[in-house]
């Protein structure tokens, strides 16, 4: 399918809504803030000042955000550390999405045993507190960084997988599908050719349901020390230095701390008026 | 024969719960011996026979099936083996020290969670679609989004730092008071999440033909939902134990982190920082097996509260 084709399908498909824009609106907002805010500023979110250390939000200077411990500026580390949520949220979403929709579409095509067997491991990986695993594959792999991802990614993937194979499982008796058999397509070809594409709109739910995710595991283990080392940072580490000031200096945790709770907020209420539109029975009345 | 079916229902759970558990265990072996780096690599380089002493005390210079029998083995007996870094104590001693105070902050946090929840979400369905429901489903929204490592510490801004009425952390008092804060801010997304359920299958079965009889009977909407509709309602709550036990497990190393409490998270993250390879091993299959059980005890309550379960 071509891009264009592809907009206007998903547009089709999930259409738009008040809390869908508002929220989608902000997002956009806050990240093309990320990217582009920090060149607009004097400082770098490694300069530190130690004769600023800890001052307020104020217009000197340009510390809109105020300073760290360091005198470091929160207003370009702040954004620093969205712009590693951001990462995150792209490379673990793409490790999620690509083992998750192979695997639920193969396991919805194939059907049967095979159905059956996949389903059931995915059952058991969900029993498993995975969060715990990637602690450990910390512990024994560093801090690495693009290990975070994907680990994040290969944890993220069960979900997608169910939601794809449901959907997959209803598409394969369709009369495209069945026609496509019927003049010779390849399995391999009906389902990543013919099935996934038609995917999309849950898919893209879905995504917007593991992003937060995604940004949440990682801020996780930033906060307890094990994510993002410094001097770089992500907005789990900046909350995590503000508990350590909080008292004399509040603004440190809150404005981190606010910003990451409205992203989170702001993904799941997308996610969820998504999923409004993409099945109306859910919708409440 | 209906027991009976139940029974071999629990049976084939708990025989499929097993093999989970042993794939775990041989899971988290590997990634540890995987690992780049001994644990008891030091900045400073040790004489080899220094080196060589210590792996062959701890076992390492085994083949690697040999050391994971040898594990395995003193696993099935309760032994976790030595920690690492906590020199003269063994992981199993470690973990049982912490672990009370983490079950019963968890425990306080799920009773909390069921007890608030279920009236939330009660109260929610029943007043469904007005300015009430909407604030509260809303609210949901909020203590589900919002991490705990980002709620807890406001908490304590607010109510210990500004407004004194707590103490900050678990060593700053010790009376009863001391468990508020954290067990609030476990409880808070489990509340969340219970609110949420309770409240959709609530509205459905509040639509649903027998308490349209009930209604038609004369009986009061406080009635219909004691003897009727609240026990039907609770039954998809029951499927969420299972992950809300992983969740306030993983949310109690957070939670400790913050408060100072020397519970079980605060041993794993400590664990982890140190690079204490046996501990965050032993840590993890604890864990693990605790999720696992939970997981299993519901799948079988299911079994025996909804026969249609067991047919699948």
């Amino acid at each position: 399918m071509s891009m264009p084709a592809m907009f206007s399908e998903l547009r089709r498909q999930l259409g738009g809504s008040r809390v869908v824009v508002v929220t989608a609106g902000f997002l956009v907002l806050v990240f093309v803030a990320a990217i582009v805010g920090p060149m607009f500023s004097p400082h770098t979110y490694l300069d530190s000042n130690l004769d600023a250390r800890l001052i307020q939000p104020t217009r000197d200077a340009m510390h809109f955000f105020g300073t760290d411990d360091l005198g470091r500026d929160l207003f370009v580390r702040t954004l620093m550390g969205v712009r590693i949520s951001l990462v995150v949220a792209v490379i673990a979403t793409f490790v999620s999405l690509l083992i998750g929709v192979a695997y639920g579409a193969i396991a919805g095509y194939a059907g049967g045993k095979v159905d059956a067997v996949m389903m059931r491991l995915v059952d058991t990986l969900y029993a498993l507190p995975f969060i715990f695993f990637v602690i450990l594959l910390m512990v024994y792999f560093g801090q690495n960084f693009l290990l975070i991802f994907v680990a994040i990614g290969a944890v993220n993937w069960l979900d997608m997988a169910r939601i794809v194979r449901g959907q997959t499982l209803a598409l394969r008796e369709r009369e495209f599908v069945e026609s496509a058999r019927l003049i010779g397509v390849s399995p391999a070809r009906i389902v990543f050719r013919h099935i996934t594409p038609n995917l999309l709109g849950v898919v893209v739910v879905y995504v917007t349901l593991t992003v937060p995710q995604a940004i949440l595991i990682e801020s996780f283990m930033s906060f307890l020390g094990l994510g993002i080392q410094e001097p770089q940072t992500s907005l789990g580490s900046l909350v995590n230095n503000g508990v350590r000031h909080m008292e004399s200096a509040p603004w440190v945790l809150l404005i981190p701390a606010t910003l990451l709770a409205s992203i989170l907020l702001c993904f799941n209420f997308l996610g969820d008026g998504l999923r409004d539109q993409l099945d109306p029975k859910e919708k409440p009345e | 024969m209906q027991q009976r079916g139940a029974l071999r229902f629990a049976l084939t759970r708990l025989l499929s719960a097993i093999p989970t558990l042993f794939l775990i265990i041989v899971l988290a072996f590997m990634m540890m011996h995987a690992a780049p780096g001994g644990p008891f690599d030091e900045e400073r380089a040790m004489p080899p026979e220094t080196a060589a002493n210590i792996e062959r005390a701890y076992h390492l210079d085994e083949p690697l099936p040999q050391q994971f029998m040898r594990y395995f083995g003193a696993l099935l007996q309760g032994d976790l083996g030595p920690s690492y870094r906590y020199p003269g104590y063994s992981v199993a001693e470690l973990i049982s020290a912490a672990m009370l105070l983490s079950l019963q902050l968890g425990a306080l946090a799920m009773l909390c969670a069921l007890i608030v929840g279920i009236a939330v979400g009660v109260l929610a369905a029943l007043r469904r679609n007005t300015p009430i429901d909407r604030l509260l489903t809303g609210l949901a929204m909020m203590g589900i989004s919002i991490p705990i490592f980002v709620i807890a510490p406001i908490f304590v801004l607010v109510f210990a730092v500004n407004l004194g009425w707590l103490p900050a952390s678990w060593s700053g008092s010790d009376s009863g008071s001391r468990y508020l804060l954290p067990v609030i801010a476990l409880a808070l997304p489990q509340i969340a999440y219970v609110a949420r359920l309770t409240r959709g299958s609530m509205i459905e079965i509040m639509s649903s033909d027998f308490v349209r009889t009930a209604r038609a009977q004369g009986l009061g909407t406080f009635t219909i939902v004691r003897l009727h509709a609240l026990r039907p309602a609770m039954l998809p709550l029951l499927s969420y134990l299972g992950p809300a036990v992983a969740a306030v497990l993983t949310g109690s190393v957070v939670v400790e982190q913050i408060f100072g409490i020397p519970g079980l998270g605060q041993l794993f993250v400590r664990g982890a920082l140190n690079r204490d390879y046996t501990l965050v091993l032993g840590i993890v299959i604890f864990y693990a097996t605790l999720v696992i059980v939970f997981n299993l005890i519901v799948d079988i309550l299911y079994g025996f509260l909804d026969p249609r379960i067991r047919n699948r």
